[in-house]
Order: C-alpha cells, then sequence, then structure tokens
C-alpha cells in the first residue's frame, strides 16, 4: 500500500468522521446538561430528508440546511417538552423520536416526490461542493493539464499529496465541525454558560440555588443539540459525493455518534478521535483491498462494522478506564420537593 | 390519599393517549391527501374482514406479544431493554440450529426443543448486558443498544459465511425439513369443523405466546420471586433493605426478558419462514416497547395492545397495497403510541390528577 492509498483512506475517514462528530457533540452538550438523547439518529435523519427536500425545491443547499436544522429543532423541543417540561423518561422519548424520524421521513418523502421514499438527486448549488484550497492540485489543474487528476497526484510530492488530498477538496462543513470542537471545549470548559451547563448535569439543585433557570440551562442545551444534529444531518445527504436523501439513510450513525460520545467520556477532544476512529472503521469497509493489506488477512466487513459498538461495551463495562456520565443523567429535575 | 382512582389509571390514561396518537395519525393520513375514516375502514376490513387477515393479524400479534411481554418483565425490574430485537435475531440462530442438526420425529417434540434454543439464546444475549448493569454499573440502555447492531453484524456473519447452503446465494439458511413444519390456525382449527385461511401464517406458537402471557403473569404476581422483581423496581433501596439481592434480580430479569424476546423465533422464523432470513425480526423487537408501555406491563394489557399492534400491522399493509399511503405510516403511529403513552405520560396526567382532585374536593 502507497502513501496515497493511505491519503486517500485518511481523506474518506475525515469525511466520514464528519456527521459522527457533529451528532456526538450535539449528544455531549445534551448529555452534559443531564438529559439523555438516543434521538440522535432520529434528529439527524429527520435532517437529512428536509435539507435534501428543501434544497431540491429551492435549488438552494443553504436553505436546505435551514430546513434540515429547523426539522432536527422540533423534534429536540418535543425532547425538551417530554423531558423536561413533562418530567417524562427521556431513553423513551429518544425512542419515539427515532420512530416518528423513521416514519415520516419516508411518508412525505412519498408524498412530495413519488420516488419510494428519495429525494431527486441534488446538483450544482443544491449541494455542498468540494473547497479547492489555494496550492492544492484539484480538478482544475487538470483539466489545466489535460490529464487525469489521480495521475497529478500521484506524481506529486507527499506533501503535496496530503494537502491536496486530505485538508483541500473537503466541504466546508467538514472545516466548520473540526473547528467547532476547539469552540465546544472552550464553551464547555472555558465560559460562566458552560460551567453551568455542565453543573446542571451533575447537580441541577446546587445550579437552582444559585439562582441560575435549571429548565433554561437544559432547554438551552437540548436546542444547541438539535442544531448540530441538523447540520450533521444536512452533511450527509446534501454534502458531496451524497446527493439527496435515501430511506433510513443515517444507517445507525446516531447510535455511533452515541458509542463514540461514551467511548470519549464526554469530553471534546477525545469525542473527536473517537469520532476519527470510528470514521476510520466506515472508510475501512468501504476498501476491503487496504484493509486486507493492513492486518495482512482478510476481515470480514460485517465484524469491522460492529467494532464501534463492541469497543464501546468494552469501554462501558470499565475494562479500559471507566466511563462514569455526567450525575444527574436522565433524571428529570423537580424543584420542590 | 391516592390523586386518582385506580381504573383511571389503568384505562383513561392509556385510552386518551390512544387518542391522541390515533388524532395526529389522522390528520398525518389528511395531509398525504387521503380520507382518514376511508382508512381505517379500509384497515378494518383487511385486518379483521377475513380469516385470511385475521392470520395475518394474529401472526403479527404472536410476535409483539413476545417481544412486549419481554420489555414488560424488565421494565417491572425497572429496567429499559431495548435489546429485544437482538435478542429475537439470537433467538432465530437457537431456532435455526435446533431445527436443522436435530432429526425430530414430530413437530410438537421441535417446538418444545426450538423454544428452548430460542429462549437459551435470546436469554444468553440479554445475560451479558445484564451482568455488565449489575456488577459493573454500565447502563443497560446503552449496552443493550450496542448488542442489537452487534447482534446483526454476528448474524449477517453467521448467515453469510457459515450457515450459508452451499451453491446459494441468498445469506439465508437452508430450508427446515418438513418434519418441523408447524401447523398453521388452518390445520388446527379445520378438524372442528372451523374453516380458517390456509394462506395465512398464523400457527400453533400464537398459543405458545398465550401461555407465555399468563405464565409472565402467574410469576410476576404471583410467585416470590415475581414480588422481589416488583419490590426492587420500585425501590432498589428498598428492596436491598429487605434482603433482596440486586445482582440476582438484575439477572433473573434480564434473563427472563430475553428469554421471552428469543421466543418470538418460534413464530416468525419456525412458523413462518421456516429457515432463518437476514432481518428476520423486521423491528418486531422494537415494536414491544410500544406494547408493553400501552399494555401498563400487564400482561393482559400486553395482549390486548398487541392484538392492536397486530391490527395496526397487517391493516396498515393493505393500506399500502390499496392507497398511496406507504407502510411507514404504522411506524408514525408506533412512534406516537410510545411518545404520548411512555414519554409524555405526565403530559395526560397532571390535568387528570387535577381534574379528580377538583371533583373530590367539591364532594367533600
Amino acid at each position: 500500500m502507497d502513501f496515497l492509498t493511505l491519503i486517500q483512506v485518511l481523506d474518506s475517514t475525515v469525511r466520514m468522521a464528519t456527521p459522527l462528530l457533529l451528532a456526538c457533540l450535539a449528544g455531549l452538550y445534551s448529555e452534559r446538561a443531564g438529559i439523555f438523547d438516543i434521538g440522535l439518529e432520529g434528529k439527524m435523519l429527520a435532517a437529512a430528508f428536509f435539507s435534501a427536500a428543501v434544497a431540491a425545491i429551492t435549488g438552494s443547499v443553504w436553505m436546505g440546511l435551514l430546513a434540515g436544522v429547523g426539522a432536527s429543532l422540533i423534534l429536540s423541543g418535543l425532547h425538551g417538552l417530554a423531558s423536561v417540561t413533562f418530567r417524562g423518561n427521556q431513553l423513551i422519548s429518544g425512542v419515539a423520536i427515532n420512530f416518528l424520524a423513521a416514519g415520516l421521513t419516508v411518508l412525505i418523502a412519498q408524498d412530495w416526490f413519488h420516488q419510494g421514499g428519495r429525494t431527486p438527486s441534488l446538483d450544482g448549488a443544491a449541494r455542498f461542493g468540494a473547497i479547492e484550497l489555494p496550492f492544492a492540485i484539484g480538478p482544475a489543474d487538470a483539466e489545466a493539464a489535460g490529464r487525469p487528476l489521480s495521475q497529478l497526484l500521484a506524481e506529486a510530492s507527499p506533501l503535496q499529496q496530503f494537502y491536496s488530498e486530505l485538508i483541500s477538496g473537503q466541504v466546508i462543513l467538514v472545516y466548520l465541525t473540526f473547528l467547532f470542537v476547539p469552540l465546544t471545549a472552550w464553551i464547555l470548559f472555558g465560559t460562566r454558560f458552560g460551567l453551568r451547563l455542565r453543573a446542571v448535569g451533575e447537580n441541577p439543585a446546587a445550579v437552582d440555588t444559585a439562582g441560575v433557570s435549571v429548565t433554561g440551562l437544559r432547554y438551552a442545551a437540548v436546542a444547541i443539540c438539535g442544531i448540530l444534529c441538523g447540520v450533521a444531518g444536512a452533511q450527509l445527504a446534501t454534502a458531496e459525493p451524497a446527493a439527496g436523501f435515501i430511506k433510513d439513510m443515517s444507517a445507525g450513525r446516531g447510535f455511533i455518534a452515541l458509542a463514540a460520545l461514551i467511548f470519549a467520556k464526554w469530553r471534546p477532544w477525545h469525542a473527536m478521535w473517537a469520532c476519527l476512529l470510528f470514521g476510520l472503521f466506515q472508510a475501512l469497509e468501504l476498501r476491503p483491498d487496504v484493509l486486507e493489506a493492513m492486518v495482512g488477512l482478510k476481515v470480514q466487513a460485517q465484524l469491522l462494522g460492529a467494532l464501534p459498538y463492541v469497543m464501546t461495551v468494552v469501554i462501558l463495562a470499565g475494562f479500559v478506564g471507566k466511563a462514569v456520565p455526567p450525575k444527574a443523567g436522565g433524571e428529570p429535575y423537580v424543584k420542590e420537593r | 390519599m391516592e390523586k386518582m382512582p385506580k381504573w383511571a389509571d389503568i384505562i383513561l390514561i392509556p385510552l386518551i393517549s390512544l387518542i391522541l396518537a390515533a388524532l395526529l395519525s389522522a390528520l398525518v393520513i389528511l395531509a398525504t391527501g387521503e380520507d382518514p375514516i376511508e382508512a381505517v375502514k379500509l384497515m378494518v376490513s383487511g385486518a379483521l374482514g377475513s380469516t385470511y387477515g385475521w392470520g395475518y393479524t394474529l401472526y403479527y400479534a404472536t410476535n409483539f406479544l413476545f417481544t412486549g411481554l419481554a420489555v414488560a418483565v424488565a421494565f417491572h425490574a425497572r429496567m429499559f431493554n431495548i435489546g429485544g430485537e437482538g435478542q429475537a435475531m439470537l433467538g432465530g440462530l437457537g431456532v435455526a440450529l435446533i431445527c436443522l442438526y436435530i432429526p425430530w420425529p414430530h413437530w410438537s417434540l421441535a417446538l418444545l426443543g426450538a423454544a428452548a434454543g430460542a429462549a437459551v439464546f435470546g436469554a444468553a444475549w440479554a445475560a451479558i448486558p445484564a451482568y455488565l448493569q449489575a456488577k459493573r454499573g454500565s447502563h443497560i440502555v446503552i449496552t443493550t443498544i450496542m448488542f442489537n447492531f452487534i447482534a446483526a453484524a454476528l448474524l449477517n456473519y453467521v448467515l453469510v459465511n457459515l450457515l450459508r447452503p452451499d451453491g446459494s446465494m441468498d445469506p439465508a439458511t437452508a430450508r427446515f425439513p418438513t418434519t418441523v413444519h408447524l401447523p398453521t390456525l388452518h390445520d388446527i382449527l379445520a378438524p372442528l369443523g372451523i374453516s380458517f385461511s390456509k394462506a395465512a401464517p398464523a400457527n400453533v406458537s400464537f398459543l405458545v405466546a398465550v401461555a407465555a402471557c399468563f405464565i409472565v403473569w402467574l410469576l410476576i404476581w404471583r410467585t416470590r420471586l415475581g414480588y422481589e422483581i416488583r419490590a426492587y423496581g420500585h425501590s432498589e433501596q428498598g428492596a436491598r433493605y429487605a434482603g433482596i439481592s440486586p445482582v440476582k434480580i438484575t439477572m433473573i430479569a434480564m434473563l427472563i426478558s430475553g428469554a421471552l424476546a428469543g421466543m418470538m423465533a418460534t413464530n416468525n422464523v419456525m412458523g413462518e419462514a421456516e429457515r432463518l432470513v437476514l432481518n428476520s425480526t423486521e423491528g418486531a423487537g422494537f415494536i414491544g416497547i410500544a406494547v408493553a408501555l400501552m399494555g401498563r406491563s400487564h400482561p393482559f394489557g400486553v395482549f390486548l395492545a398487541a392484538l392492536l399492534f397486530g391490527f395496526l400491522y397487517q391493516g396498515g399493509a393493505e393500506l399500502a397495497l390499496w392507497t398511496k399511503i406507504p407502510r411507514e405510516l404504522i411506524v408514525v403511529i408506533q412512534a406516537l403510541v410510545i411518545l404520548f403513552t411512555g414519554a409524555l405520560d405526565n403530559m395526560v396526567r397532571m390535568p387528570l390528577e387535577k381534574l379528580f382532585m377538583a371533583l373530590r374536593k367539591r364532594k367533600a
């Protein structure tokens, strides 16, 4: 396996990791505030559909993104209503949201587009295209030289290959997502809001005593979670190479993000590494030849797909360092006893 | 003092939740440009209007009885077993191995063997999350979710690489021998002079499911173990103080739950498909959640809710056949039922409690 192949695998790793990371950070805000969210999957799916549908109708991917975030926010609001206002079971609410999204997306897709639960395929301004950074070898250079892009890349220096293939040529959401990791770390650990958010997940009574609204903070966390899941869904359906929504397209990514969140023990930087690792697994699933060269024997793709879940169970079991969730997680806060 | 009479808690609240879910579903149907009343008529005639319809309704209901009971038993110990889907998949593997590799002389013996195999495999798949919850404090909801995915991957691997007959491209086992084919309701009712559709898949495992309902009722309300499970579910501290071991109850409740979910395979794998195929469970493990919530975790409630969902499933299939409403409508209804009977329970309960309090005050 040569260097360029490795870079290509890493390139698709980054692409695969992006929706995972967005959903994982979404879960991070919610769970740090004491609201368990197993509805990440459903919110992503709903956002994927509405972003693709609105992008297809309006021809603008940004309108699509807005619609996706809106849909995800509505489901978030439902989750907040159930788990904060009505003090219901957060896990059951999450399950309901997942099914609601799985059913409604197909129902509406069929009603609007009559294509068996799909949206029309997106092109041009209706989807996010790759951004070529300066000095990178891209399709434009290939056209100018009159040779295939792969040939130009193969001849370039390793540094140039790394820059052109991995750093350059990603979709804008990818760059924003990775910038969001330090931002999240700063918000959570460097601001007053972050301190309160973490406190409300550990000891809501103390926050309440300090005169800060537990309800307000939890709704804020749930809303941030909704926005991020919305972007994750939009990335899934409207960013290159994706070209529209297909039925059940989130395909368990919300749960892999949940797994990554536990794997990262609810910390932003670790979440990034966990999502990159799980993204690598997904990328390798698509390239069995590379995997075979790396491990030296044929690995079953199905078993590789189960690896994030197995690793999460091992982490949860506390055999390799213990994952302790926020203390007040899953518990509705009752003001007066 | 109780805030409201018991009948309101058991009947009124689920009923109101159900009506809310039905109203919203009707709105969804309206939005797709169809007539909700026509849709209901079509569903009733499709699911209950013929013995063929009944055969499918009861077939689906059998699946949901097993998975609903599985979730309900775990609920009594205050555990949320989302892993019914994976446990049912593994139960299917148990049934397939027992039907394929043991030469059974008669279906009745095979059914006993297969039920035992399904229960053991399902329970084993629940045992690991249960152990991790009891001993290491890993949250059972998360571990059972993970185990659903692991089960799907494992089954995919086993079917593609180990159990697939030579020369077949299908990721499925060979057909089970005819001696282990279960009698359908047609076969059972024909000697009694009742004619029942021959094509419908409802089979003898429906009776097994009904028996399971009764046994679960006995277990939960008439045995010492059931008392311990309920006590643990009410208050872990109280149970601990009374000398009930949390580890023991967690393990036993989850093993029973997993065994029940696994036994679903006697219906869908042994009774209907007569071989193990990929994704044989078709989400029935998750419907068990809605069934248990609606049935208030009581076996009789679970029985009624399973019948209702059996009806919705068959009726929904008919709808998809004759109108442009896709099958996914059932998933939406299922989500609404889970939402209203589970997560938004207090939304219905709080105003009702206030109403009953006000009524009582006026009387006094």
